[in-house]
């Protein structure tokens, strides 16, 4: 029995403590936007924050985070639903192509900004070269951190507009 | 499937395959009724297969393609949303279920028309069905670039527009007004002497009585309010929260999860396990000899992975144990030996009289050129989740061949096409590689040997080692110039043809040309990768051009432009391309710049790659891409398209390789066939031709060029010549440029 604190919700879980993160949050938890992609840490898929640090889920053993709080995609948004600056900057961008990816992208960018408010183009590289997104869509996701940080107006997704890129 | 009418829509034309082309696909009260419980609502009328109308006048695109990534889900909506002049803000998508109705019956008459071509890899699970067109069609295929220029030209827009048609029709009866005086826009129709205006949902009940028009006018590119212009996309908001479903996010109420590891060398099969250790671990259920591979089942992933590592299994050796990758290369080399010698391979072009040109040339290059195998690496590994029971089987999964895995599962579960059902998931990554069912027939095995649910997930591991590879190539290419540096004649013989079969051809108007090849099969499997033969023969072309050009001491886009009389369109892609990047501007020192030209599915690019070398190291600063795709449907989403096509190829340019070992592919992870990754992505600018031409595809042809440009542009940096990828194999630290020394 282990208890975790994550996105603000405790759990109480059983799972051998060397279970890595991420099969617990998705298999026990639910949450199945962390997604699995490499195992290694290689891919990024699987980022999640620790105490707003980003981890990869995949190589966390279960023990290592009692007592910390893990924040996953699910908990980004704002209780009341509105979307985080990152997730909306994303939209605006089209930045998604499959979106498997995505959540560890988005979670190692909105990871960045806390810690980084103006990013440069190579502090995004460092902050971002974690994770692989096969379907290449690194330009518009460096656009849409670059529009994040600078708050330009973000667009919520509305069917009826016409996508123009920052 | 023996009684239909060729009355139907969309079936004008077809001239064989009897129940492979239905217009009834739009025929309300024949196929529709058995269509209408899985699609529409209570209140809701279906008019054809590929749209609906609510009571709340809101339309559903029905789509039969599956979404990865590439936009068709919006894209194939705004071609039916504009022909019907529905309201965008009314319009969503739904994708078709697994089922016959559905049936991708507008890509089958691509194919039969010859305006499409359909890599025959991708329904190689069909039992040939689609070749001989004499089965059932199982066919809701998304590869080969199809979706827009079969579905959407033959299918979504004839669909639309049809709807709309009967929905005047019907207003026409019920207003009693003559239907030419009517007029329909954003979901309204409107009779402008009565002023009168209703939404089409007020007429969907008695449109749905109406016969379908056998020939729906479609509009003019001038006329596109849909078209043509870059909305979001549908499946967006979805996968930045989290909540986009991918097959590996089903659930079912019970499910186990499973791992699996295939014998490490292809046709190996299980001698002997022992199992003991594995399962006595806690939460294990079951260790499964599969016969080809191991499978565990547990309460958990981890788990199930964890006791697969402590199972010992030992394999029979196979006969491909010994092969390694110079083994077969070799291999390649001696059968194109012996094909040129004994005279056994076969033609590809054959025109002009070669050997004369050759004996008569100013100059004659040659040049061998190969390509290793590449795994596809979706970043979603395979995964499937099945439930056997009562004589069913559902599946959960991300397939880009839905029906073609039904009839897989059918067939190895000994049940009836109809006993199974596909429940298709967004892909996280298709690439062609979800277009073969290994991972799901395993899955419904092992449900049917627990008697529970299960989900298996393949390991990276087991997804870099047990894919269906692009197939590695040798190329061999001899090129006649004559004293003024003009190309007259070209040989070239490779192994093994695929598909699209134009893929080895040049656009070039060179007199003399002899394309041919030699069958050199291994025991590697293979399969369709983004944009599949053109991947490797868009390299060996694009860059054995070049090698003529500085022969001939010709700048490369100027040798290029001037060979394309023939074909203006290559012509303005090509200038495009060269003139927005610049072309013929003094470049830095250690810089390069190359230039590749292809077209593939229907659509043509143009590349201008920019790249550095400096201490060895290639630096790729910018991509100019110039694109045809005859009319694009969403700019925004064609340019993406472009963007991920090429970073994809420049990932397989730059380092991928899948190389044998005994028998086995080496790589298993991103650790050692890795990626190119955010600090390396260069700047892509997309320039978009609307030249009129058929629409033609997005998904690949973005793909193709990548590579060659990118060697040229190496070459144009260095001096020396990439004839072998990736080009990580290549040390360029000691480099001669050999362009300046030619001055």
């Amino acid at each position: 029995m282990l208890t975790l604190l994550v996105n603000g919700h405790s759990h109480t879980v059983t799972a051998d403590p060397a279970t890595p993160l991420l099969w617990v949050i998705r298999e026990q938890l639910g949450l199945t936007g962390t997604k699995f992609g490499c195992g290694i840490a290689q891919c990024g898929a699987c980022t999640v924050h620790l105490d707003g640090a980003p981890v990869r889920a995949c190589v966390t053993p279960l023990s290592s985070v009692a007592g910390r709080a893990v924040t996953t995609i699910e908990g980004i948004a704002a209780p009341d639903g509105e979307l985080h600056p990152v997730q909306q900057a994303w939209i605006a961008e089209q930045a998604p192509q499959c979106g498997y990816c995505q959540s560890g992208q988005i979670m190692s960018a909105v990871a960045l900004l806390n810690t980084n408010a103006a990013p440069t183009d190579s502090d995004i590289d460092e902050a971002m070269r974690g994770n692989i997104c096969r379907c290449g869509m690194y330009n518009r996701m460096r656009r849409a951190i670059h529009r994040a940080a600078t708050a330009n107006p973000v667009m919520q997704f509305d069917p009826a507009a016409e996508v123009t890129h920052g | 499937m023996g009684k239909w009418t060729r009355r139907g829509l969309i079936t004008a034309g077809v001239v064989t395959g009897g129940a492979l082309i239905v217009g009834v696909a739009i025929r309300p009260g024949h196929r529709a009724p058995t269509l209408a419980p899985l699609v529409a609502g209570d209140d809701e009328v279906l008019l054809n297969a590929w749209v609906k109308i609510g009571a709340d006048n809101h339309v559903t695109a029905i789509i039969p393609h599956a979404e990865m990534g590439q936009g068709v889900h919006t894209s194939l909506a705004q071609m039916l949303a504009d022909e019907l002049d529905a309201d965008w803000s009314l319009v969503s998508m739904l994708e078709a279920p697994a089922h016959e109705e559905f049936a991708n019956y507008a890509l089958g008459k691509g194919f039969i028309l010859g305006n499409v071509e359909v890599p025959s890899v991708l329904v190689g699970t069909i039992d040939g069905a689609f070749l001989t067109l004499t089965q059932t069609m199982n066919l809701q295929i998304t590869g080969g670039s199809t979706s827009v220029r079969a579905t959407g030209v033959h299918g979504m827009r004839v669909a639309g527009a049809a709807a709309r048609q009967m929905l005047l029709e019907a207003a026409a009866t019920a207003w009693n007004v003559p239907v030419t005086e009517l007029r329909a826009a954003n979901s309204q129709i409107s009779h402008a002497s009565s002023e009168r205006t209703a939404p089409y949902s007020q007429f969907a009940a008695a449109a749905g009585a109406v016969a379908p028009p056998s020939k729906p006018v479609l509009k003019t590119q001038d006329q596109f309010t849909v078209m043509g212009v870059s909305k979001q996309r549908f499946d967006i908001p979805a996968k930045v929260n989290g909540s986009a479903k991918f097959g590996v996010d089903a659930e079912v109420e019970g499910m186990k999860y499973a791992a699996v590891k295939s014998s490490p060398v292809f046709g190996g099969t299980v001698a002997r396990i022992d199992s003991a250790a594995a399962e006595a671990m806690a939460g294990v259920l079951k260790v499964v000899d599969l016969g080809t591979a191991v499978a565990v089942v547990a309460d958990g992933y981890w788990q199930a992975q964890q006791a697969l590592n402590r199972v010992n299994i030992q394999w029979n050796d196979s006969h491909a144990s010994s092969a390694t990758q110079a083994s077969v290369f070799a291999q390649f080399g001696r059968d194109m030996d012996a094909a040129v010698r004994d005279g056994s391979g076969s033609v590809d072009v054959s025109r002009g009289d070669v050997d004369s040109a050759m004996s008569a040339a100013a100059q004659v290059i040659e040049a061998e050129y190969r390509v290793p195998y590449l795994a596809h690496a979706c970043m979603e590994p395979l995964n499937a989740t099945a439930w056997v029971h009562e004589n069913v089987c559902e599946v959960w999964t991300g397939t880009q061949n839905p029906l073609g895995f039904r009839a897989d599962v059918a067939k190895a579960m000994d049940l009836e096409d109809a006993q199974v059902t596909i429940n298709n998931y967004y892909l996280g990554g298709g690439f062609g590689r979800r277009a073969q069912s290994d991972y799901v027939v395993q899955a419904a095995r092992l449900s049917k040997t627990v008697g529970k649910p299960v989900k298996l997930i393949w390991s990276r591991e087991e997804d870099i080692q047990q894919d269906n590879y692009r197939p590695a190539v040798v190329s061999r290419f001899k090129g006649a110039l004559d004293a003024d540096g003009h190309p007259m004649a070209w040989t070239n013989q490779y192994v093994d043809k695929h598909e699209p079969a134009e893929a080895p051809h040049i656009p070039y108007a060179i007199r003399s040309q002899y394309i041919h090849y030699a069958d050199s099969p291994t025991h590697v499997r293979f399969g369709p990768w983004r944009s599949v033969d053109h991947s490797q023969h868009g390299f060996f072309t694009e860059s054995f051009v070049d090698e003529l050009a500085v022969a001939a001491q010709k700048d490369p886009f100027e040798f290029r432009r001037d060979l394309l009389t023939d074909v203006p369109r290559q012509r303005a892609v090509l200038e495009l391309a060269a003139e927005k990047a610049g072309w013929g501007a003094k470049l830095p020192p250690n810089w390069g710049r190359g230039i590749a030209l292809q077209e593939s599915f229907g659509t043509i690019v143009a590349q201008v790659v920019d790249v550095e070398v400096a201490d060895g190291k290639v630096r790729v600063d910018r991509v100019v891409c110039a694109v045809d795709p005859g009319f694009a449907v969403s700019p925004d989403g064609l340019t993406a398209q472009m963007e991920s096509g090429i970073i994809y190829g420049l990932t397989a340019a730059l380092y991928g390789e899948i190389s044998i070992e005994a028998g086995a592919v080496i790589q298993s992870n991103f650790h050692d066939y890795p990626m190119v990754r955010m600090d390396e992505a260069p700047r892509i600018d997309t320039y978009i031709i609307n030249s009129g031409a058929p629409m033609g595809g997005a998904g690949e042809p973005g793909t193709p060029g990548i590579a060659p440009a990118l060697a040229n542009a190496v070459y144009a940096a260095t001096g020396t010549r990439i004839r072998e990828l990736p080009v990580k194999k290549y040390d360029l630290k000691f480099s001669i440029n050999e362009t300046e020394e030619m001055g």
